[in-house]
């Protein structure tokens, strides 16, 4: 039987690109995917005649632009077309709109208070500084504050040396910042609620946590600190849908002699003698590889493809208690037509703007208070996009296709699995939400696709469907995630690492975590290192 | 008689009423005399509607002229250092034309409109210069700027969009091809030429007929995100796909005062243009000696490491910079669709063969202070940007 050089699990972003810096390096890689499809929940799916769906992940931001230079993605048939603004429709038929252009983003806060128009740019350099102060640290693997590794010392001295340059006040700041929810820091910023609830949607997508819960000032954050071309803050469409992003990225692994094999589905992960060789798949069949990478997330790869017995009772313990809950779900929505906002004027540039329809932060809180009874928000916090009127190419000319990501949704109802009326009545309480806004929106529908976490856990394989691979609070953040001692990719098993969003810095479709494994894994292999740098101040 | 007064103010397009309506940030240059916008409404988005849709731009102030008469083509074979020959009826050439040391005067396109017809289409005015090139020949040289309006329809979808106004057969076109139909009585010439290195055509019309054509362009393009754009937008492009500037890669060799900085067609990476087997051509003795003994400078395409665009940066050999620099970028930018840091430069030979690493000086400014970085960078042959549907016939639908 072949041995390979290194099995990758997984044909998400973050398996392809660990996959794909490896081949780089002329290791013998093959990547297993248990779908019929490649690119996890960076996918795009043909569900409804002529329309493609970005049915998980709909918009880019993280994606670093070093790994998509140095993978040369462009050429694999990657383009990220940014959009600008969003906008928050009010009850009383007004609404908050934010601009790319300054001077209009300042006229319509001031709109509302020129308290807070004159105060964003504080808000704004704030916000900043922490990015600047995160974003350094994607491209790295977290060092571990107990080891005295030299790596690990000199990364402990530059971030050390980072936080003391920020100068005493501003340390303070940034430890609050770090701890404190999204709301408590908006409030030292803002009066006005609806630009509270505009902002505050950013620190509790993907998250089991309340905007008034500790931590989800970070969570902002982490949405904040991606860029499009140096615009930091900034989104954009991958043109063709999230799969594209995938799509390139194992186009760059195959360029790079990686196979790839899906329906493929891994049953367990080979360990000998406290080391692995490779995986049994589903099927039976099993592959040898000196060096298996699960791009899984930390529970389904270690509780449920490995023999408890294989792993320390600490870590396995610890994975146990990870937290990685599901509090997302998912509309994907084929249009006959573009619908109408009478609230926007005609011809409005924010009707390519992101969509929400919360406009307090008491109904942020208490959309928080259902996913807390165990059910689906009845006024739900929805980030709608139309991804086709920037992009040609996933629906037929004049048709559209709306993406809804809907916070929060349980992985359970009341404890229990949900029932397919339940799943429907929820698919009801998002199109009635919006309906609200736009009238002729129901007439347009023409199929419609509701994914709760129970449905994503069961076609991508994410425990609970949490979008994050695990919740992106600070005990599971940089060197505590995903379990203290072991955030640097590397298992309890030799030969066995973890790239997935389970790892350091966390989920969104970043590849992030993919690239940092990938430079870890060539290291321990003592191969030249393919990785990118980090780009550096920006 | 009374003197006519010499127009003071910028000229206006025959676009420039539909454009001005689709302006929102007020922002204009002048271009040869025309109000152009550098934007719209968002740079990002315009340049984005390049890459991703179609971009429409206006380029009725690129200099016209109209070339007939039975030497036409002896003309004009004599003018560039490209054998005009091959250029057949309904074909456009890229050429450039020397002075008699073989220094590029400029560049420009060429369109066989019809058999012994053409027109020359470029930067810069060189009306005095065809003249004088033209004793001998029995030619017409005709200046048609301001006669003839001109758009540039860029972009993944800008075939949809025209097929969708009506122009049947265009499918059929081949990358610098061009056809010729009627619109609404008037004829239109349509030609698959462009600055923006991806698919693209220009349109090419009666000014009294400019308004109805772009009004029936931007109503089939409506669903095929159809956006018009400005200067801004189009130089990134222009950048992405590695094309020469006027002024930016070169100086017009007849404007030209200090010695040695003209550019020859071989230093800016133009032999392929330059045909010694035709006929004599202007520059050709000197080109021949320069191919020779070899050129002083190359013009060179750079994938730099790191962001930071390298404007105004000086080249060198060494990390260090510890002898003279070797030469200087001339266009910098950052690439959105590439994620490369890219830039044109000019380099002193024998450095900047593809595949060469150079360093880059570049100076970048962050709250008021600047930083200065060194960055390795590779000179590569190819443009940083060439999709297949640049040159797929028939185009796809995007």
């Amino acid at each position: 039987m072949k041995t390979y050089d290194a099995i990758v699990v997984g044909a998400g972003h973050n398996g392809l690109t660990t996959a794909a810096f490896l081949a780089k390096a002329g290791l013998d890689v093959i990547c297993v995917e248990k779908n019929d499809y490649i690119g996890g929940a960076a996918v795009s799916r043909n569900l409804y005649k002529d329309w493609m769906y970005s049915n998980c992940s709909y918009v880019c931001s993280l994606l670093r632009p070093e790994i998509y230079r140095a993978l040369e993605l462009h050429k694999h048939g990657l383009q990220v077309t940014p959009y600008g603004g969003s906008v928050t429709f009010m009850e009383n038929g007004d609404y908050y709109g934010s601009y790319h252009d300054e001077e209009v983003a300042y006229r319509e806060m001031a709109r509302f208070s020129r308290h807070d128009a004159d105060a964003y740019k504080t808000y704004s350099a704030d916000t900043m500084r922490q990015c600047r102060f995160i974003r350094d640290f994607l491209l790295s693997t977290a060092p571990d504050p107990t080891s005295f590794r030299l790596g690990d010392l000199r990364e402990l001295i530059r971030i050390g040396g980072k936080f003391m340059d920020m100068g005493e006040d501003r340390m303070y700041d940034t430890i609050r910042f770090w701890t404190m929810s999204v709301a408590e820091y908006l409030d030292e910023y803002f009066e006005t609620d609806v630009i509270k609830a505009s902002f505050s949607g950013s620190g509790i997508i993907g998250t089991a946590l309340g905007i008034h819960s500790p931590g989800t000032a970070y969570v902002l954050l982490h949405h904040y600190m991606g860029d499009v071309d140096g615009n930091v803050g900034s989104w954009g469409f991958a043109r063709g849908g999230m799969g594209s992003v995938s799509k390139s990225i194992a186009g760059a692994f195959q360029a790079a002699g990686g196979e790839l094999r899906t329906e493929a589905g891994v049953d367990k992960i080979i360990v000998k003698n406290g080391k692995t060789t490779g995986v049994a798949l589903e099927n039976g069949d099993e592959i040898a590889g000196r060096v298996v990478v699960s791009a899984m997330d930390v529970k389904r790869t270690f509780l449920n493809c490995m023999e408890p017995g294989d792993l320390p009772e600490k870590f396995h313990k610890r994975v146990q208690n990870f937290k990685i809950r599901g509090s997302s779900g998912k509309l994907n929505i084929a249009l006959d037509g573009m619908p109408t906002f009478p609230a926007l004027p005609e011809g409005s540039s924010l009707y390519h703007s992101d969509m929400h329809f919360i406009d307090s932060m008491e109904r942020m809180e208490r959309a928080y208070d259902d996913w807390k009874d165990g059910t689906w928000s009845k006024d739900p916090y929805v980030d709608m996009v139309i991804p086709t009127i920037n992009d040609p190419t996933m629906a037929p000319p004049g048709k559209h296709f709306m993406s809804c990501f809907v916070q929060y949704c349980p992985y359970e109802i009341e404890g229990r699995a949900w029932t397919s009326e339940e799943r429907e009545a929820f698919g009801k309480t998002v199109i009635d939400q919006i309906s609200n806004y736009s009238p002729d929106f129901k007439d347009l529908i023409l199929h419609a696709e509701v994914r709760t976490p129970q449905d994503i856990e069961a076609e991508i394989g994410i425990t609970e469907g949490n979008i994050f691979h695990g919740e992106l609070t600070m005990d599971q953040l940089l060197f505590n995630r995903p379990v203290p001692g072991y955030a640097q990719y590397r298992s309890p098993v030799d030969g066995l690492y973890m790239c997935g969003s389970s790892t350091h810095p966390g989920g969104g479709v970043m590849a992030a975590p993919g690239a940092n494994a990938a430079r870890e894994i060539l290291s321990d292999l003592r191969r030249p290192n393919t990785v990118p740098e980090n780009f550096g101040d920006d | 008689m009374k003197n006519q007064p010499v127009h003071q103010g910028r000229l206006k397009s025959p676009f420039h009423s539909r454009i001005a309506q689709l302006d929102t940030v007020n922002e204009w240059h002048q271009w040869k005399g025309y109000s152009s916008a550098d934007s719209l409404y968002c740079e990002d988005t315009e340049y984005f509607a390049i890459r991703n849709s179609t971009a429409v731009f206006d380029l009725t102030p690129m200099t016209k002229y109209r070339i007939t008469g039975p030497d036409a083509l002896d003309y004009l074979n004599r003018l560039v250092t490209r054998d005009m020959t091959k250029i057949r009826p309904g074909r456009v050439a890229y050429a450039v034309w020397c002075d008699d040391q073989g220094q590029v005067i400029d560049d420009g396109t060429i369109f066989h409109l019809r058999e012994g017809e053409y027109r020359l289409c470029s930067q810069e005015r060189h009306f005095a210069w065809l003249q004088a090139a033209a004793i001998g020949f029995d030619v017409t040289v005709t200046h048609e700027t301001e006669d003839i309006a001109a758009l540039a329809v860029q972009g993944p979808t800008s075939f949809s969009v025209l097929n969708k106004m009506g122009l049947a057969g265009l499918d059929e076109l081949k990358p610098f091809g061009l056809t010729h139909f009627d619109f609404q009585g008037t004829e239109l010439m349509v030609s698959r030429t462009g600055f923006t290195g991806d698919l693209g055509y220009e349109l090419w019309i009666d000014p009294d007929k400019a308004e109805a054509l772009w009004d029936a362009l931007f109503e089939a393009g409506e669903l095929f995100g159809i956006r018009a754009i400005g200067t801004h937008a189009l130089e990134m492009a222009r950048i992405e796909a590695g094309f020469l500037a006027a002024y930016m890669e070169f100086l017009p060799a007849d404007e030209t005062v200090r010695t040695g900085r003209s550019r020859s067609p071989l230093e800016l990476g133009l032999e392929w243009l330059v045909d010694f087997k035709k006929p004599n051509f202007n520059g050709r003795r000197a080109l021949a000696e320069e191919k020779r003994n070899g050129s002083t400078w190359q013009l060179v395409k750079l994938d730099i490491e790191g962001n930071k665009p390298a404007h105004n940066s000086y080249i060198f050999d060494n990390a260090r910079a510890s002898r003279d620099n070797i030469g200087f970028t001339t266009s910098a930018a950052w690439s959105p669709v590439c994620k490369q840091n890219i830039a044109l430069g000019t380099v002193r030979a024998p450095h900047g063969k593809p595949g060469d690493t150079v360093w880059v000086e570049i100076y970048y400014q962050r709250e008021m202070h600047w930083n200065r970085n060194m960055a390795r960078a590779t000179v590569v042959d190819k443009a940083f940007w060439f999709p297949p549907r640049r040159g797929a016939t028939p185009p796809g639908p995007y």
